[in-house]
Parts: structure tokens; C-alpha cells; sequence
């Protein structure tokens, strides 16, 4: 009892609040009721400022680049040209239509982080039939294949960890991990098949590509991610199957208190999850890279669930999210290619800015309460 | 000493978001008393307690212990000014002895578990509890597990006690026996705190009532120059009729009838053994028994959700007298049978409705598979509005997630939606649990209604005044057997009480490593 006393005292002190016998901690965290709009967009446009702020300076300091060269650079990485900014749109169309895969299947709160492999096996099946039909079918008929196999492909990748999911009660997580590496070695395993040369690389495949509109070689992907947008806004919202998501992925125990059959809705929605990777994996290859390495999906599976999640699963939120990603990895690989700095940078930078929008949550769903001293009331 | 005030509240306020929870209550508790805090559900009484306890921080006031001012940060701090607190979820590590659990957090002294071992027995002697402190937690039952946790704060020397709605979990005998041990520990000087909403409880346990309602406190009065009408009055604000208006069953047709069912949970512990009852339609058959003795289960059962090994439920359709059996039916299946089953289980928001949807589509868990591609929002909308506006629903909104709702608001949602469905059997499980007085009164007489109309309606519940007055028979239930069904006309709360643990005293043996599989699953 004597050392408590002792500790108020020092601690009185050390708050040097005449008035108050006793010490209060300084700040208290509260819940916010639910917050208006703009005031939540506000304090996330607060928080990318802070975050590319924080940027800026720190090039400044340890880079001794002017800040203002910085950001203009960063700018000048997505919108500097209008080549640039067509690539911006186009990265933004791949990312964006891998984050729609994902989606729906994590609104079902199935962790689905497959979505690298499953690009990877529907690019792998795009090239397989532009390689062994390419040339005996007529075009159409041969993209027609070729979009076949790919949706097939990626559903299938999907299905496998969902079956065993929904007989077994496996771990979605680790399953679908796993089958990345299985698709990397598989698509390795072909490549190697197929360059008898011993390279290992494949080059340009001349049949098979997706057509070209207005002569522009990034636009039909973009309209198709366009319209798939749309498409799961709706089935999301407006469906019966969306509805099932929503509710399985909310609480099993309800859906299962309602007769929805938990089961067949998750092999169901991985089946879409996994085939409209497959269909990413189709204009990867049918439209923009025309041939399969191990690195076509580039990791963008992974960042596809930062889209979806950034946008809380909101198709159209989502069309932003992919926009800054995109925006900032092309910035920063701008800036370490104009400045000559370590390619590490682009990934110092992103992680700033995320850190930033994530963090910023927090004070969206909280507020930080300082305790009123009484003398300044 | 019996006379000092151990704890003084004074102007303590506390707000989540935009809800007050506390409003400038003030509290004081003496050396020597028992202090019931009575207020409905939502009136604060537990924000309140979590601020002395050390859980919260309150906004605004101060908080005296022994006339000093003190500033409780943790639940350590709390500790520090001899204040404990023993929650309705016990905090016990299952496979540690009591003592082990006592003893678990104390860092200021040597650890000697014979030491500890024969403290817990002087301080079970003192205030005459009956525990063994080499028993391990599973092997206990619910009021042994209360024990363990009153004995953890007397141990570390507590002088003004919580207790959050000890009564809830126990028989009316093992009351009686809380009861009994509290009035000793007051004898001894220790200042006690009760929260509750049990009024007749109040009224023999406590010595002084604070009754609290929407977060302010109302009075604060002594229990022996108040009665229960006006403790009634003070926590809800205005007179409200205490009797439940029942009326005579229709003695209908047999609707349901259950016979010979059994069950086991996932880790097979048999949950249910061999169940028969019948329900007729137009009657409230009430289901009394000890939380956990297989009321949940049977309910799943029936409703398609639970895993039955043997037995039949056969369902009595009215209007042609055909029998069907339901036991092997998945939810799904008897809803394409045409069998109009209502059930709101125990979990609101975990089962019965999606606590992130909106009222709308949380309407529209039911009917939904009616829709093709595409679902239709206009009826569930409109079916939510209705309810909103019969049954007097407080919501911003039909675009408000159910879950900012209060339990209350919530409940009348999910009974509103169920009773929509014009049931031929209606299924509600601790209906009201958590609900402020007017808020149960309106599921009674909704209850009701249903039976009026020809339903048969299932009620489990856990307050045996309650079951008394508004069941029609009440079938009792004790670990997963059957142990009576009576008429609730006749019947008295005595004799429920003893029928709840009538299964348990004759088999005792089974029924502990029975308790113990029950608890591994938690």
C-alpha cells in the first residue's frame, strides 16, 4: 500500500495537475458510432498525403532527392506519356480482374490466396491450345478454345482446395498456397517440354491472339474487366447466388439455420473465383504477353487480395484500389530507374503508403479521446 | 467497520459512440451490505461495474475506496484497491485444479501449492463453501465453477465484491446455498455488489437496491421499505402488470411428436437420450432445465440443424393428418416438405439473423429461395417495415445493419420474421433472454398469439416464474433426459427446480465426466 502512494505521488508530479489528487492516463481509445462519408474519405485522403509526405522527406534525407522532383517523377510514371498512361489502364485491367476473382470468394470468408496459381494454370492452358491448335483451327475457333480451356483451367485450380474444404474441413489457406508452387513447377515442367533447346523460355506465339480494337492492343482488356466490374457489382448485390455468398461468409451457423446448403456454395463460388482467374490468365497471354513464364502472373495474385480487401469487396471501391497500387508501384519504379536507386525502393514506398491506408482504419473506427486537464476548461 | 462506506461513486459517465452508458451515476457501497444493482438490460449496470472492476475508464467522475480518490486503469489496479469482480463467464483454466486457478496471476509470493491448497480450505470454511482445491475445473459443475471464482478474489484479499448476474447459471437450490454463502461474507465485513434482474432474489438477498435505468441512476433504497412493484416501477419508469395474460390452451391435435430420440454432440458425448414428448397445437409447451442440459440440441434437432442418432420427430400436418418424419431432414428438406417451422434459437445474431445484413435482407432469410436469378428486395422490405412499425422496432433505418441494433430490437426483428411465416410450429429459445420487462412482455403475448392461433408453440426458458405463468405443460429436461413434463397450472417452482436436477442426483458418477465432456467442447 505504501508503494502505491509513493507512485501517485511521483506520478501527481510528473503530471504537474495541481488540481487533480490523482493521475489519469492521458489518452483514452473510443468507438466511434458510424462515421459520415466524407468524413471517412476525408481522413483517408489525409492519410496518403501524410504517407507520401513521409516519402518525400524521406528521399530527401537519405537519397538527398528534392521532394518536389520526387513526386513529380512518381506523377510522371503513370501520366508522363500517353503510352504511360495506356499501361497504367492496362495494369490496372489485369489487377483489377484478378481482384474480382478473388472477391466473391472472400466474401464467403474463404481465404482463397490461390489466385497466382490459378492465373498461372489459366495462362498455361491459353498457351497449350494457341500451341498444339494454333494454325489447324480457324482463329475465332481457336480463341474460342482457347477461353474455354483457361476458364476451365483456373476452375479446376479452384475446385480441388474446395472440395477438400467442404468434405474435409482442410485448411483453405495453406491448400490453395500450395497449389500455387504446383502451378509454377507445372507451367516450369512444360517449358522445359516444350524448348527442346534447353532455354526454358517461349517466345512469341503467332496464333491465337485476341483481337485488337481501334488498333489498340490494351483496350479489348480493359472493356472486358470494364464489364466484368459491372457484372460481379451485380451478381455481389443483386443475385441470389451473391445473397448466399454474403450470408455463408457472414455466419455458417445462419446459413446452414436457413437451409442453405454451406457445401455446395462454397465449390460453387470457387468454381467463378477460380475460373475468372482463368479467364485473367487468358488476356495475360491471349492479349498482352502472347506467350507463358513462371513469373505471367507476377505475383499479382497476392495483390489482388490487398485490392479486394482495401476496397472492403466493393467492385466498383475496388477500381480505385487497383488504380493506387498501380500508381504507385509504376511511380516508384520510375523513380529508382530515373535516379538509379536500388529496386527495393518502389517496394519501401508502396509499403509506406499501404502502411498509411491501413493504418488509417483504426482512427476511422476508433477516436482517440485526450483527457481534459481542468485548468485549460 | 460495518458502517464505513467501502466504495463511493460519484458523477461517473461513460459513452460508446453516440450511446450514453452511464449518465452522472452515483453509487456508494458500505462495509457489511449487499448492494443489489437492478436495472433491464442496457440500463448500464455492467458498464457501470466494468468501470470499478478496471475494464473501462469512465469519461467523467471519480471513484472513492475507502475515502480515498483512486484511478482504476486495469483490472490490476482494481486488484491493488482490494475490489473483485466475478464475471458471468467464469475465467477458469479447465485443466488446472481449483487451487491452480486460485493461485494463477499472483506474483508476490512463493509458489507452494500445499500453501494455497490450505488457504482455499480456511477460506471455504470461513464462508462455508463446500469445494475440494485438487478438484480440476472439467470435473466441476457450474456452481462449483462460481465458487472457484468467488474464492479467486477472496483469496487475494478483496474487500468489496461484484458479482455480474451470479444467479443465472444455477439451480434454485445452489442459490439458496449462494445466497447463504454471500449474507456470510457481508457478516464479515466485506461490501458486496449484485447485479442482477431477478427481483424476488433482490428482495431476499439484498440490503439495500440501486436501481439504475437508461444509464442513470434512479435511487437507491432499502430493500427492507420497498417491494417489488416499486422496484418494478423505478427500473422501467412507468407501472406495468406483472401477470401474463394465458389463456386456455385449444387442446388441439397432436402437432409434434418426439419419441425415443437420441444424440450426441461432435465429440460424442451423448447430449440427448432418449426423448419423447408431444406437443399439441394451440398449447405453449414450456422446456425447463439447467442451461446445457440438451434444450439447444433437441431444438436443432427438430429443426433440421442437429445430428440425431435414433428416434423419431414426426410432424402432424393439420390440415390432412399425415405424419412426417423430420428427424433425417436437413433444414432445406422440411422447408420443401411445406412444414411451416419457425424456430428463433438462443443466438440472435450468430444463427437467427446476420448481425452485419440490414433489416431487409435479414427479412429476407426467409423466402429467399423462392427467387430465381435474381432477388426480389420489395417484399422483405416491406415485410421489415411492418414489423418495424407493429412491434415497435427503434431502428435509424431498414438500411441499418442489425447489429448496432439493442438485443431487444434485435429480437422483436427475428420473432417478427419467424411469426410471418404463419407457423404450424413455433420454436424459441430463451426468447428473452438479455430483454428489458417490456420488451419480454411483448414476446409473451406474441408467444401467446401464435398458440391462439392454432400453433403449437416450443418455449425454452430459464425463468420458472415465467415458464409457470405463460406454458400450458412444461417438459424438464436434465442432462439431455427427460425428467418430467407437468402441468404448468399445477405445478410449483419447487417442484421444477428439484425435477432440473433430479437426473444428476440419482447418477451422479456418469453425470460428472459427463459435465467434463461438456466443458471440453467450450
Amino acid at each position: 500500500m505504501k508503494n502505491n502512494k509513493d507512485r501517485q505521488e511521483t506520478g501527481v508530479s510528473a503530471a504537474n495537475a495541481k488540481e487533480r489528487p490523482v493521475r489519469e492516463p492521458l489518452f483514452h481509445v473510443v468507438k466511434r458510432a458510424q462515421l459520415p462519408l466524407w468524413k471517412s474519405i476525408g481522413i483517408r485522403i489525409v492519410a496518403i498525403v501524410a504517407a507520401l509526405l513521409l516519402c518525400g522527406i524521406m528521399c530527401f534525407f537519405l537519397l538527398d532527392i528534392n521532394p518536389l522532383t520526387f513526386y513529380k517523377t512518381m506523377i510522371e510514371g503513370s501520366f508522363g506519356t500517353e503510352r504511360r498512361l495506356w499501361k497504367l489502364f492496362k495494369d490496372i485491367a489485369v489487377l483489377l480482374c484478378i481482384s474480382l476473382a478473388v472477391t466473391p470468394a472472400f466474401k464467403m470468408r474463404f481465404w482463397n490466396i490461390g489466385a497466382e496459381g490459378q492465373v498461372l494454370v489459366g495462362c498455361l492452358a491459353t498457351v497449350a491450345c494457341m500451341r498444339s491448335l494454333g494454325g489447324i483451327l480457324p482463329e475465332p475457333l481457336l480463341i474460342v478454345v482457347m477461353l474455354v480451356a483457361a476458364l476451365l483451367a483456373g476452375a479446376i485450380w479452384g475446385l480441388i482446395p474446395a472440395v477438400f474444404k467442404a468434405k474435409w474441413g482442410t485448411n483453405e489457406t495453406l491448400f490453395t498456397l500450395m497449389m500455387n508452387y504446383v502451378a509454377t513447377y507445372l507451367v516450369a515442367y512444360f517449358l522445359i517440354k516444350w524448348t527442346p533447346n534447353g532455354s526454358s523460355t517461349l517466345g512469341r506465339l503467332e496464333h491465337g491472339h485476341l483481337p485488337k480494337l481501334l488498333d489498340n492492343e490494351y483496350l479489348l482488356t480493359i472493356i472486358v474487366v470494364a464489364l466484368l466490374t459491372v457484372a460481379m457489382f451485380i451478381y455481389l448485390k443483386y443475385t441470389k447466388q451473391g445473397y448466399e455468398i454474403s450470408v455463408v461468409g457472414e455466419s455458417q451457423k445462419t446459413a446452414g439455420y436457413i437451409g442453405i446448403n454451406v457445401k455446395t456454395v462454397i465449390i460453387r463460388t470457387m468454381i467463378i473465383s477460380g475460373a475468372l482467374c482463368g479467364l485473367a490468365g487468358l488476356l495475360i497471354v491471349g492479349a498482352l504477353d502472347h506467350s507463358v513464364t513462371t513469373e505471367s502472373a507476377g505475383g499479382q495474385g497476392f495483390t489482388a487480395i490487398m485490392v479486394s480487401w482495401l476496397a472492403k469487396f466493393d467492385p466498383f471501391t475496388m477500381v480505385l484500389t487497383a488504380f493506387l497500387i498501380v500508381f504507385l508501384q509504376q511511380g516508384a519504379d520510375r523513380i529508382s530507374s530515373i535516379f538509379n536507386i536500388s529496386n527495393a525502393f518502389p517496394s519501401i514506398i508502396t509499403g509506406i503508403i499501404l502502411f498509411f491506408i491501413i493504418g488509417c482504419e483504426f482512427f476511422i473506427n476508433y477516436k482517440v479521446v485526450f483527457t481534459r486537464r481542468e485548468g485549460k476548461k | 467497520m460495518s458502517t464505513s462506506v467501502a466504495l463511493d461513486i460519484v458523477g461517473v459517465s461513460k459513452s460508446f459512440g453516440s450511446v450514453i452508458a452511464n449518465n452522472n451515476v452515483n453509487l456508494q457501497v458500505r462495509h457489511g451490505e449487499i448492494l443489489s444493482v437492478l436495472g433491464e438490460n442496457g440500463s448500464g449496470k455492467t458498464t457501470l461495474m466494468n468501470m470499478i472492476s478496471g475494464i473501462y475508464f469512465p469519461d467523467k467522475g471519480h471513484i472513492f475506496v475507502d475515502g480515498e480518490e483512486v484511478v482504476i486503469r486495469s483490472p490490476k489496479d482494481a486488484f491493488k484497491y482490494k475490489i473483485g469482480m466475478i464475471h458471468q463467464h467464469f475465467k477458469l483454466v479447465d485443466v488446472f485444479s481449483a487451487a491452480e486457478n486460485i493461485v494463477l496471476g499472483i506474483n508476490d509470493e512463493k509458489y507452494n501449492i500445499k500453501d494455497v491448497n490450505n488457504r482455499v480450505l480456511e477460506i471455504s470454511e470461513k464462508y462455508g463453501f463446500n469445494i475440494d482445491p485438487q478438484k480440476k475445473i472439467y470435473e466441476m459443475s457450474v456452481s462449483e465453477k462460481q465458487t472457484v471464482e468467488i474464492i479467486k478474489v477472496l483469496y487475494r484479499g478483496a474487500n468489496i465484491l461484484i458479482l455480474d448476474e451470479p444467479t443465472a447459471v444455477l439451480t434454485p437450490q445452489e442459490i439458496d446455498k449462494l445466497f447463504a454463502v454471500l449474507k456470510r461474507m457481508r457478516d464479515d465485513g466485506k461490501a458486496i455488489i449484485i447485479i442482477t434482474h431477478k427481483l424476488n432474489e433482490v428482495m431476499s438477498v439484498s440490503d439495500r437496491v440501486a436501481v439504475l435505468r437508461k444509464g442513470e441512476h434512479i435511487a437507491t433504497v432499502e430493500t427492507a421499505q420497498t417491494s417489488e412493484n416499486q422496484l418494478t416501477e423505478m427500473m422501467v419508469g412507468k407501472k406495468i402488470s406483472l401477470n401474463i395474460n394465458r389463456s386456455e390452451s385449444l387442446d388441439l391435435d397432436e402437432r409434434l411428436v418426439v419419441s425415443g430420440l437420441n444424440c450426441c454432440d461432435e465429440y460424442g458425448v451423448k447430449v440427448l437420450s432418449d426423448v419423447s414428448f408431444s406437443v399439441r397445437g394451440g398449447e405453449i409447451f414450456g422446456i425447463a432445465g439447467i442451461a446445457g442440459s440438451g434444450q439447444r440440441e433437441l431444438l436443432e434437432a427438430i429443426a433440421g440443424l442437429q445430428h440425431t442418432d435414433g428416434g423419431e420427430i414426426a410432424f402432424i400436418n393439420p390440415d390432412d393428418a399425415e405424419r412426417i418424419d423430420l428427424r433425417t431432414k436437413t433444414a432445406a428438406e422440411i422447408r420443401e416438405l411445406g412444414v411451416r417451422l419457425s424456430f428463433v434459437p438462443e443466438d440472435r445474431l450468430g444463427m437467427g439473423l446476420v448481425g452485419n445484413m440490414d433489416a431487409v435482407d435479414n427479412m429476407m432469410l426467409r423466402g429467399y429461395e423462392k427467387s430465381h436469378v435474381f432477388v426480389n428486395r420489395v417484399p422483405p422490405k416491406k415485410l421489415a417495415d411492418d414489423i418495424i412499425d407493429k412491434l415497435q422496432v427503434v431502428t435509424p433505418g431498414t438500411s441499418t445493419p442489425v447489429r448496432r441494433l439493442s438485443g431487444g430490437n434485435v429480437q422483436k426483428l427475428l420473432v417478427g420474421r419467424e411469426m410471418a411465416m404463419a407457423p404450424k410450429v413455433f420454436m424459441a429459445a430463451y426468447p428473452v433472454r438479455g430483454l428489458d420487462i417490456n420488451t419480454s412482455y411483448t414476446i409473451y403475448n406474441l408467444l401467446t398469439q401464435q398458440k391462439e392461433t392454432g400453433t403449437a408453440v416450443i418455449f425454452v426458458g430459464e425463468d420458472l416464474d415465467v415458464l409457470i405463468d405463460l406454458c400450458d405443460r412444461i417438459m424438464v429436461l436434465d442432462s439431455g433426459k427427460v425428467t418430467g413434463i407437468v402441468d404448468a397450472r399445477s405445478t410449483t417452482k419447487e417442484e421444477l427446480g428439484r425435477l432440473m436436477v433430479k437426473a444428476s442426483s440419482t447418477e451422479e458418477n456418469e453425470d460428472i465426466t459427463k459435465e467434463g465432456g461438456a466443458d471440453d467442447e467450450k
